[in-house]
């Protein structure tokens, strides 16, 4: 049997293992607790949450697309405080390592979550999700804006103090990602969440008219995961120091396997568990014996190992 | 709050036979021990296209009716209409071959305490589960009527011996091609005030349900109606299958007919603000 360390940090926290549920496609962990235990995965990012109850967008809420899907939710849940009441001592009772995503309207609304988070205990890291693409105003989506996405980082990390290691969530969405990447790093990230979905749309030929409730979705799953394999690449690149939580469509232990290559030091999993509600569970199982086939004896020496310097090279 | 799908699990579960019914498929699924737990009013999300496909979802169905005295053990029959890739790929798949489920989902219509009458009411192929459910009404002594409705003869779906378990069954269709000419709630207004009708069940598209709503409020008969909605998951993790229902508060939410649902409280449902933003 051959020993492999499975585990990663995340900023100044350690997890068993590289493997965590997408937010948003997870809700708060009871409904996939019913086909695993949540704590044999790295952990939960929980379904990102406001400060108050939100309804979300109107129905259809979905489009099934070739090798993926639009969603349109639009940040549907209850609210901080019924979250924490309901949703965090529960998921401390199944022993889940939980990293909370938070979204916001204002940087305000970021920094005054961040203060509900500071005193709550069992909490391994939190995730800052700025780049939802289901709002109103594209206007509002931090991340397509450095100066706002920097100021929103910065109010959270002000108000948390340097306890909880922060994962800033970004958007494939801008045209120079690495310099959003660096200006939320620069402005406290510990870590980065990289890539939220991809703006699109469906229209329906019999109504002849867009297909979503809210018109525009998030294009998820396979469909996109080279765009999140990009991104990971180029930012891994530019900051090899910032750990990166690679997602977009990964469905196997293969494409895990490819984000660590590209530069992530833990993978998220979204849309595959619609698909098969434990798919984490054997994406971690087949990531584990791929690494193994290889000759690595850690997770670690697999984190960004597609950037070395080719045979020869003297870079 | 009490644990989710506690009877869920993912299996893979062989066709013990694919056969067509009209305009339908009727498939039957070797599931075992799962037959035990699955309730009239339960669905079943399949995964479609196999390992290679490019559809990536899950398709809920419901439950037609489950057994546990075939020779093959425990089964499920689902009635499937061939309409997109998913259901057309499902339609297709022969005796032997091996189909991802996960089930039994969602909540069950709920059995009365007592033996009253109850009404059946299905749209199109929304009527299968029907059959399943009069069967367990009949052995707790209900009396059991049934009105099935579609546009057209060839959408309505009436198995032979579906009527076993009813009192009586009538068939509506808008186009006259099958039993009376008509819309299936014309005559529910006469059936509540005849028989005394303490529940009505329901099943297919949300028009109907919606105008069963109207007239079990104005008798104030109890409607369980099963609902539809778009699903991306199934198990309640994706949010996408959401309908308004009034909470205990007065207050309205969003809930999930995949978890909240699909049989849910007809009175409950804000019928008029479906698609709209809350």
């Amino acid at each position: 049997m051959t020993s492999l360390d499975f585990s990663t940090t995340i900023g100044s926290t350690w997890f068993p293992a590289p493997t965590f549920t997408a937010s948003g496609c997870a809700s708060s962990g009871r409904e996939l607790a019913q086909f695993f235990p949540l704590r044999e995965m790295g952990g939960i990012v929980t379904k990102s949450v406001m400060s108050k109850v939100r309804p979300g967008r109107p129905t259809p809420r979905m489009a099934e697309t070739p090798s993926g899907m639009l969603n349109s939710i639009g940040l549907q849940g209850p609210g901080i405080d019924a979250f924490l009441a309901k949703d965090i001592p529960y998921l401390t009772e199944q022993k889940a390592r939980i990293i909370v995503s938070i979204a916001g309207e204002t940087v305000e609304e970021y920094s005054t979550l961040a203060r509900k988070l500071r005193s709550v205990s069992g909490i391994s890291a939190i995730e800052v999700n700025i780049s939802c693409p289901n709002v109103e105003n594209r206007g509002l989506v931090f991340a397509c804006d450095p100066e706002a996405s920097r100021r929103v980082i910065d109010g959270v990390r002000r108000t948390i103090g340097g306890e909880l290691p922060i994962i800033a969530k970004l958007s494939p969405d801008v045209t120079d990602l690495v310099s959003i990447a660096r200006g939320v790093v620069d402005a406290g990230a510990d870590g980065l969440a990289l890539i939220n979905t991809v703006l699109g749309m469906v229209i329906n030929i019999d109504t002849m008219r867009p297909q979503l409730g809210g018109k525009t979705g998030g294009l998820s799953g396979p469909a996109i995961r080279p765009i999140a394999v990009r991104a990971v690449y180029q930012v891994h690149a530019a900051l090899p120091n910032t750990p990166i939580l690679g997602m977009g469509g990964i469905s196997s232990g293969r494409d895990a396997l490819e984000m660590i290559l590209a530069g992530a030091s833990g993978v998220s999993i979204g849309t595959a568990s619609f698909g098969n509600p434990k798919a984490i569970m054997s994406i971690q199982n087949e990531l584990k014996q791929l690494l193994i086939d290889r000759g690595f004896t850690s997770l670690k020496q697999a984190i960004g190992y597609a950037h070395r310097a080719e045979a020869g090279s003297t870079q | 709050m009490s644990q989710i799908n506690k009877s869920a699990k993912q299996i893979l579960a062989p066709v013990v036979s694919n056969k067509r019914v009209g305009q339908y498929h009727q498939i039957i699924l070797n599931i075992g021990d799962l037959a035990a737990v699955c309730k009239p009013g339960n669905f079943v999300a399949i995964s479609v296209g196999g390992d290679t496909s490019k559809m990536v979802l899950r398709r809920a169905f419901a439950i037609s009716r489950v057994s546990n005295s075939s020779t093959f053990g425990g089964t499920m029959e689902l009635i499937v209409a061939p309409h997109g890739q998913g259901s057309k790929w499902l339609c297709a798949q022969q005796e032997g071959v091996m189909i991802d489920i996960v089930a039994p989902l969602g909540t069950a219509f709920g059995i009365p305490t007592e033996p009253v009458p109850v009404l059946l009411v299905g749209g199109g192929y929304g009527s299968a589960p029907l059959f399943g459910l009069a069967e367990v009404l009949n052995a707790r002594g209900c009396r059991v009527d049934m009105l099935l409705g579609a546009s057209t003869a060839s959408k309505i779906y009436a198995p032979m011996e579906g009527k076993r378990a009813v009192n009586s069954m009538r068939i509506y269709t808008e186009d006259g091609s099958m039993g009376q000419a008509g819309r299936v709630t014309d005559p529910i207004p006469e059936i509540i005030k005849d028989l005394d009708i303490a529940v009505i069940y329901s099943c297919g598209p949300m028009a109907m349900l919606s105008a069963i709503t109207k007239i079990s409020d104005q008798f104030g008969v109890v409607h369980q109606c099963a609902v539809e909605e778009s699903m991306a998951c199934g198990i309640g993790i994706c949010m996408t299958c959401v309908l308004p229902v009034e909470n205990e508060d007065g207050s309205i939410s969003n809930l999930r007919s995949c978890i909240d649902g699909p049989v849910m409280d007809g009175s409950k449902v804000q019928w008029s603000q479906v698609g709209t933003q809350l």
